[in-house]
This record gives C-alpha cells, sequence and structure tokens, in this order.
C-alpha cells in the first residue's frame, strides 16, 4: 500500500511544480501581486510531496519490502540498517529521486531566506525552479518509477547492492555530490530571472553570490569525497582517473569556480555582466551535463550505470531544452553595450578576468577530452584513447598557472594597481616560495621540474595569502584587533585559496614522490618500500555480516621501528558471488602506507600491492578547507542583515566594512 | 554584430546535443572494429624486451593469437595481468602484447614484477599500430587467426568467464574454419 501513496506523491508534486512554473511567474509579468503571493506555498508543497516519496522510498528499503522492483533489485534482507537506507541512492530510481529531494529542498531555501527580496524577483526565481523540477519529476514518473511493483511473485529476497557501494562513503558521497550539482540550479534561476526582467545589476549579482558559493562548497566537499571513495574503495590505490563520471563533476566546478570570482566582479564593480550570467548558465548545464552521461551510458566509465536509450533521450531531450531555451534568452536578452567602467591593466577587475580564463580554459579541456570520442565516433573517424597522459599534461600546466596568478592577483586593488607597489609586495613571497619549494625537493630527494612548479605554485599561494593577510591586518590598535576587524568573507577567501594551495601541494607531491610497488609473497617474506619494510606474516579467514572475506596480515616497520600492522582483504559477497579487494591503510597526515591483496599466484604465494603515499590526505584536507571557506563566506554579515531592499540602480551595494579608501580597495574580492 | 557573438554559446551547445544525441543507445563498450575480417594492418615497430628487433605484421602468420593491448598507465590492464598469466601457463594460449603509448622502462618493470604472459611484446610508444587498429582504450584483446587476419575484437578486461563465453568460442571457430 505504501508504495503507490509515494508515487501519488510524486505525481502530486509534479502538479504543484507545473502551478509553480506558471502562476507566479504570470504574476510577476503581468504584475498581479496575488498571483506572486503563490511561489512561497507552492514551493513548500512540492518539497513536502517529493519529501514524502523519498521517505516512503526508504521506509520500503528499511523494512525489506521486495515487491517493490528497486528495493529488489538494489537491496537484501543481510545488509546492516544503514546500508539498506544508503542503497535508496544505490541505483538511478532512487539518485534520481535524491536529485529532485535536493532540487525541491534548494527550491524551499530560496523561498525561506530570500523574504528581502523584491516579490517580481523571487516569483521568478521560484517559477524558474519549478520549470526545472518539472522536468525532472515528470522524468522520474515517466521513464524511471522507483514504486514499479513485482507482483504477484515477490522475491523471497534483493539481489544486493553492488558490494562497491557497501561503505561508508557512498553513504555520504551522493548527497554532497548532488547538492553542489542541484545548487547550482539556483544561481541558473537566478540569472534566468535576471534576463526575463532585464535586470542584471550588481543587487541580482549580490542575490546569486551565497547561493553559488554553497554549492560550490558541498560540490567540492562531493568531489573529494569521491576521490577518497575510489582511492580506498577501488582497490588500486590511485585518486583521480579523468574517468567520464570524475570528469563530469569536474567540469561544474571548475566553471563553477570561474562562476564565484565573476560574480564578485559584477557585485562590486558591475561589470562582466553578460559573461557572469553566461557562465550561471553554462554551470548549470554542465552539472545537467553531467547527470546525464552518468545516466545514458553513452561513454566508458567505471562507474557501471545500466544505460537504457528510452531514458538518455529522455534526460538530453529535457537538457536540450533547459539549455537551448535559456541560451537563447541569453542571446536575446543579455546587454551587449557594456558598462564603460575604467579599469587598468593590472587592477583587480583584470586578475580576476584572467583566473575566468585560466579557468575556462580549463573546464574547455576537460570537456574536450571527455567528448572527443563521441565526436570522433561520430565521423565516424575510428576511436583514439584520451586517457591521463592528456590530461595531465595540459591540466598541470594550467593548474600551475592559475596558482601563480592567484598569488599576484591577491594583493591587486580595484581600478588601478601600481606596478612597482605590486612588484615589491611578490619579493618576499618569491623569495619564500622559492626557498620553501627548494627545500622540499631536498627533502622528498628528487628534482623534477613538475614538482618543483607545482609545489612552488603552492607554496606561492600560501604565503601571498598570509603575507596580505598580515598587511590587511596591521592596525593601530594591535594585531588582534586588525585580525578581528576583517571580515567573514575575507577570511572565507583566505580558507578557500589556502584550500586550493594545500590540495595542490598533496597532488603534486604524491603524484611525484609516491611509490608503488607490485611484488609476489609468500607468508614470512618482507618487502621494502622506500624507507619502509612490509612482513607478509600471513593470511588468515573471517566472516562478515554478508560475506566472508580471505585478510592477509602484515607488519609495517620504520627502519626496523614496528609503525602499524595492516589487513588488507579479499571479500567475497555471499549473494552475486562477487569478490572486492579491500585495501588496508595506515593513515597520517605526511603518509598514507597501503597494502591491498591481489590475486593467488600459487599455493601460498600472493600478488600484494604496496604503495607509500606521501601527503595524499592533503588532497581531501584542501577540498575541506576550501568548503569551509565557502561556508564562512556566506555567514558574513552582509548577507544575514539585509535592512533595506537594494535599489536596482544603486550599483554600489558595498558592505559597511568595504568604504572607500586604500585599505579597503584592496580588501576582500568576497 | 556583437548580438550575433550572443548566440555563440547556442550554437555550441547545439553542436555539442547532436553528437550526445547520436552517442545514446549505442553501447560503448561494444566497438565493432572495422578490422574485422581483414588482415592486421602493417607496422614496422620494435620489441620490447630486445630493442634490436624489429617487427612487422609477419608476427600473427602461422599460428592463432591473441593480441593484449596494454599499459602500465592502466588500471585495469592490472586488473587482467594475472588472467592473462593463468592463460598463458594453463591454456597455453599464444600472446602477443601490444604495449601501448607507454615507456619501455616502466613497462619491463611491470613485466619482471608481475611475470611476463606474452611470447613477443610490441613496442608502440606514440600508438600508431594502435590507431591502425582502432584502439580506443586499454585493455583491449583482438583474437588473430594463422592467417594474420582479425577474426574479434574485445573491449575491457579478460578474465576466465570472458575467455570461456567469448574467446574460447571465436578461437574454436578460427580453428574450424582455418
Amino acid at each position: 500500500m505504501y508504495p503507490e501513496l509515494g508515487q501519488l506523491a510524486l505525481i502530486l508534486a509534479l502538479l504543484l511544480a507545473v502551478l509553480l512554473s506558471v502562476v507566479p511567474l504570470v504574476g510577476s509579468l503581468t504584475g498581479r501581486d496575488n498571483l506572486q503571493a503563490f511561489a512561497r506555498p507552492l514551493a513548500a508543497g512540492m518539497f513536502v510531496f517529493v519529501g514524502l516519496s523519498f521517505a516512503v522510498l526508504a521506509h520500503a528499503f528499511l523494512t525489506d519490502d521486495f515487491s517493490v522492483a528497486y528495493v529488489a533489485n538494489n537491496s537484501n534482507s543481510m545488509l546492516p540498517w544503514y546500508y539498506k537506507f544508503s542503497a535508496v541512492w544505490g541505483g538511478h530510481e532512487g539518485s534520481l529521486l535524491l536529485w529532485i529531494l535536493m532540487l525541491t529542498g534548494w527550491t524551499m531555501a530560496v523561498a525561506i531566506f530570500s523574504r528581502r527580496l523584491p516579490s517580481v524577483m523571487i516569483s521568478q526565481v521560484l517559477s524558474v525552479l519549478g520549470m526545472v523540477s518539472v522536468g525532472f519529476i515528470l522524468f522520474i514518473v515517466v521513464t524511471s518509477n522507483p514504486f514499479d511493483r513485482l507482483l504477484p511473485n515477490v522475491p523471497a529476497d534483493g539481489a544486493d547492492l553492488n558490494p562497491l557501494l557497501q561503505d561508508f562513503g557512498l553513504i555520504v558521497h551522493p548527497p554532497m555530490l548532488y547538492m553542489g550539482y542541484v545548487g547550482f540550479a539556483v544561481a541558473f534561476a537566478f540569472a534566468i530571472a535576471a534576463l526575463i526582467n532585464g535586470r542584471l545589476d550588481a543587487a541580482w549579482a549580490r542575490w546569486s553570490r551565497p547561493w553559488t558559493t554553497v554549492a560550490w562548497a558541498f560540490l567540492s566537499v562531493g568531489i573529494a569525497l569521491g576521490s577518497w571513495w575510489a582511492y580506498y574503495e577501488l582497490g588500486w590505490g590511485g585518486w583521480w582517473f579523468w574517468d567520464p563520471v570524475e570528469n563530469a563533476s569536474l567540469l561544474p566546478w571548475l566553471s563553477g569556480t570561474a562562476l564565484m570570482h565573476s560574480l564578485a566582479v559584477t557585485e562590486k564593480r558591475g561589470v562582466f555582466k553578460s559573461w557572469t550570467v553566461l557562465l550561471a548558465i553554462v554551470t548549470f548545464s554542465l552539472s545537467l551535463l553531467g547527470t546525464f552521461l552518468v545516466r545514458s551510458g553513452v561513454l566508458t566509465s567505471v562507474h557501471a550505470f545500466a544505460s537504457d536509450p528510452e531514458r538518455g533521450t529522455f534526460l538530453l531531450a529535457l537538457l536540450a531544452f533547459t539549455i537551448i531555451a535559456s541560451l537563447v534568452l541569453y542571446a536575446f536578452r543579455a546587454p551587449v553595450v557594456h558598462v564603460r567602467s575604467r579599469y587598468g591593466s593590472l587592477s583587480r577587475e583584470i586578475f580576476l578576468l584572467l583566473n575566468n580564463v585560466l579557468l575556462v580554459s580549463a573546464t574547455l579541456l576537460v570537456a574536450v577530452g571527455t567528448l572527443y570520442p563521441l565526436v570522433l565516433d561520430f565521423f565516424e573517424l575510428g576511436k583514439i584513447s584520451i586517457g591521463e597522459p592528456f590530461f595531465n599534461l595540459t591540466f598541470s600546466p594550467l593548474a600551475v598557472a592559475a596558482g601563480l596568478l592567484l598569488g599576484v592577483g591577491t594583493f591587486s586593488r580595484w581600478k588601478k594597481t601600481d606596478a612597482g607597489w605590486l612588484a615589491r609586495k611578490l619579493l618576499w613571497p618569491l623569495a619564500a616560495s622559492t626557498l620553501i619549494s627548494t627545500a622540499v625537493m631536498v627533502i622528498y630527494g628528487g628534482f623534477s621540474p613538475w614538482a618543483f612548479l607545482g609545489v612552488f605554485a603552492a607554496v606561492w599561494v600560501t604565503t601571498t595569502t598570509f603575507w596580505d593577510l598580515w598587511d590587511k591586518s596591521s592596525s593601530k590598535k594591535g594585531r588582534i584587533h586588525g585580525l578581528k576587524r576583517q571580515s567573514r568573507s575575507y577570511y572565507g577567501m583566505v580558507l578557500g585559496h589556502l584550500g586550493l594551495a594545500i590540495t595542490m601541494a598533496g597532488a603534486t607531491i604524491v603524484s611525484n614522490y609516491g611509490i608503488e610497488r607490485d611484488v609476489r609473497m609468500v607468508p614470512g617474506d618482507v618487502a621494502e618500500v622506500g624507507d619502509y619494510q612490509f612482513r607478509f606474516i600471513d593470511i588468515g579467514e573471517r566472516q562478515g555480516q554478508n560475506f566472508t572475506a580471505q585478510y592477509g596480515s602484515f607488519e609495517v616497520m620504520l627502519d626496523g621501528e614496528p609503525v602499524a600492522e595492516l589487513h588488507p582483504e579479499k571479500r567475497q559477497y555471499a549473494v552475486g558471488m562477487s569478490v572486492m579487494t579491500e585495501a588496508d591503510i595506515d593513515g597520517g597526515l605526511f603518509r598514507d602506507i597501503f597494502v591491498a591483496v591481489g590475486e593467488r599466484i600459487s599455493d601460498n604465494a600472493w600478488a600484494i600491492r604496496l604503495q607509500y603515499k606521501p601527503l595524499i590526505r592533503w588532497l581531501w584536507l584542501g577540498a575541506l578547507f576550501m568548503a569551509a571557506g565557502g561556508f564562512l563566506a556566506i555567514s558574513d554579515r552582509r548577507y544575514r542583515i539585509r535592512e533595506r531592499v537594494v535599489r536596482p540602480s544603486a550599483r554600489s551595494s558595498h558592505s559597511p566594512s568595504a568604504q572607500k579608501g586604500p585599505q579597503d580597495a584592496a580588501g576582500a574580492i568576497t | 554584430m556583437k548580438r550575433f557573438l550572443l548566440f555563440l554559446p547556442l550554437l555550441v551547445a547545439v553542436v555539442v546535443g547532436v553528437f550526445l544525441f547520436k552517442g545514446i543507445g549505442k553501447d560503448p563498450t561494444k566497438l565493432d572494429s572495422a578490422l574485422v575480417g581483414k588482415p592486421v594492418p602493417a607496422f614496422t615497430l620494435k620489441d620490447l624486451q630486445s630493442p634490436e628487433n624489429t617487427l612487422n605484421e609477419s608476427l600473427f602468420r602461422g599460428d592463432i593469437t591473441l593480441l593484449n593491448v596494454w599499459g602500465t598507465w592502466c588500471p585495469s590492464c592490472r586488473d587482467e595481468h594475472d588472467d592473462l598469466m593463468w592463460l598463458a601457463n594453463e591454456k597455453k594460449v599464444a600472446i602477443i602484447g601490444l604495449n601501448y603509448k607507454d615507456s619501455r622502462d616502466d613497462a619491463l618493470v611491470w613485466l619482471d614484477k608481475l611475470g611476463d604472459p606474452y611470447s613477443t611484446v610490441i613496442y608502440d610508444p606514440k600508438g600508431t599500430l594502435g590507431f591502425d587498429l582502432g584502439v580506443y582504450g586499454a585493455p583491449e584483446t583482438f583474437v588473430i587467426d594463422a592467417s594474420g587476419v582479425v577474426r574479434y575484437r574485445h573491449v575491457g578486461v579478460v578474465n576466465t568467464r570472458v575467455w570461456e563465453q567469448v574467446l574460447l568460442p571465436v578461437i574454436e571457430e578460427a580453428r574450424e574454419n582455418g
């Protein structure tokens, strides 16, 4: 009985979404307040019914209702309860429902937190979000109903959740990633609303900024979690494979980063408007493209989702409609005549423009690398592979360039920066970075140009960020007072940039100084990896809740001193008979020790993979810093206190702390 | 003119959309090779283990062979390696390796450590033969009959199941016809 209620709730949500996409929009275009007033209640209703349907599906999983086909395909009575719950989004239908839940959740959040916005604006934003919801709820109802029943032959037990997905990483990775993907829908809706009523101004940029930043922060965490999960769960110790699905999540992140920075310029200086609005559309389009790539199976990927041509076609139609409609609107409505705002060649505007150029180039690069096989296939030009070598070769220079530019840009000021002053500012960071990167090369033993450049860029970002913080916090009333005087959004920026530096340092060091050894070992053997010795003690068996495992015991020593004992496993899952490699990792801030058991080579000899991964945790730590920076930035007072509605003509929407003056002209770009 | 530029993103989106649409429904792992039924393309490449030897397409004459495309940069190749060892040792299958877009040193270290299932390894650092074969990405395995004609192309990892259900029937058929 319950599952039918879930489906009914979805259909009701669809009807509310249709109303939401029409009624408030008509109200805003005809100036009828009574119609606009429907926006918030409709958004709330839509969220409640989608939430209800999600709860019904979760209930079906937790109570092992195998009469529901989706539950029978993705769960099993032997699963622990938390995997039963996360199995809700372990397959196509459920993850789509989660996507929709988040979309309506974001819509609801906009309805709640935008009370101070002009009613016309908010009606249009909610209407646009309603339209996106219509598309996706229609998609799930028509092609991917999670509540389909297997009646009358109810299976006795389910087919089990893919063992790869039975993991803590999977409980949290998709929700975070979707929060990011879907969050960009809000920035998109603001952009579309601004295009509809022709009010692309500083106020619009100011309203969009916190939403974009939050979505971006969630996406950062989501990508980091995915990479962490691949590292310890896929069993071979890589952390980024340039797989199409990974790239699909990186694309909106890159363009979203560009969007955050260009929104800053649009808010503060009123320039780059057409560009910013295009970025908002592109970022959300890339989120949709990511969803499409994962769900349609047009590209090969380690993410083995079932592909279904009907779903692919529907999703592409949805994508096409959204993107074409918004780009047509853009082409007709975006302002052609730019605001003549003067800025010099060394101004902060220019640095942020260059930042955008680099980020968009990176986006294009990843997009081309990901879609190239499709294009060649289309022209029947045969197939060539674009793998890690291509991305590593082309992406690294862009990342280093972005880091170097960031360091210089940190000191720049709006309108105009004095070249001599800027050069003097950069002298100390330059010296410090050269010194520290050389020291790092010596410590890790071995120079390579890319390692040096990567470390240099990371240290450069760090030193310039701190130098700038030091500069800004100087105050007659003492350093503490000066530090307190900085806004939260400035600290958000500092954290975000430090996070980038940490991730860059981690990626560079682990790629250049990590050691991997594949060895054949019998119990009693000792193998060396760098300074570490690994002793293979023995191999045993154990019984898990829904699997049996063979586990090896390894003693890890550093110069004869024991460091850790590791127990990597090979698990055999009872249902479906799949085998999973569970690596065991001794983690640390400065290095990971990684052991995985491979195939049995002969009676007692095993293929063993041993790895030493310096600074690998920094990759994900950096992402957490970036996300924390994002959340800190939006907690800034100026987003919470909005005593007056900013009039569209008021180009200057400076925060109280950003009054004119030499100090604040160089202030945070936030 | 400036307004025209604003239509550019739309144009790009439509073109990308056409490619995506054409991609739907094609199973990307089932790449039919234009080469099936045709001889292995001509090539002149060095031997991986003995660089002084030059190899060419005559390598594939005389016996039914598997041509396995691999590289040390490819995690799935590591995955299938143990199965290739098993094929070579237990099933006595002649496997010729095509070391694809790789460095010689890495490849030699790999074979040294994990064992060498190949009778010969063709060293193809620039991917020229791979390109002629239409290799999409490693690993890929081709079944080539005794007269050097490509009989089948398998994209992805070879394991016992693929061997029994896919490759072995093709080889047996090739044997009967040959």
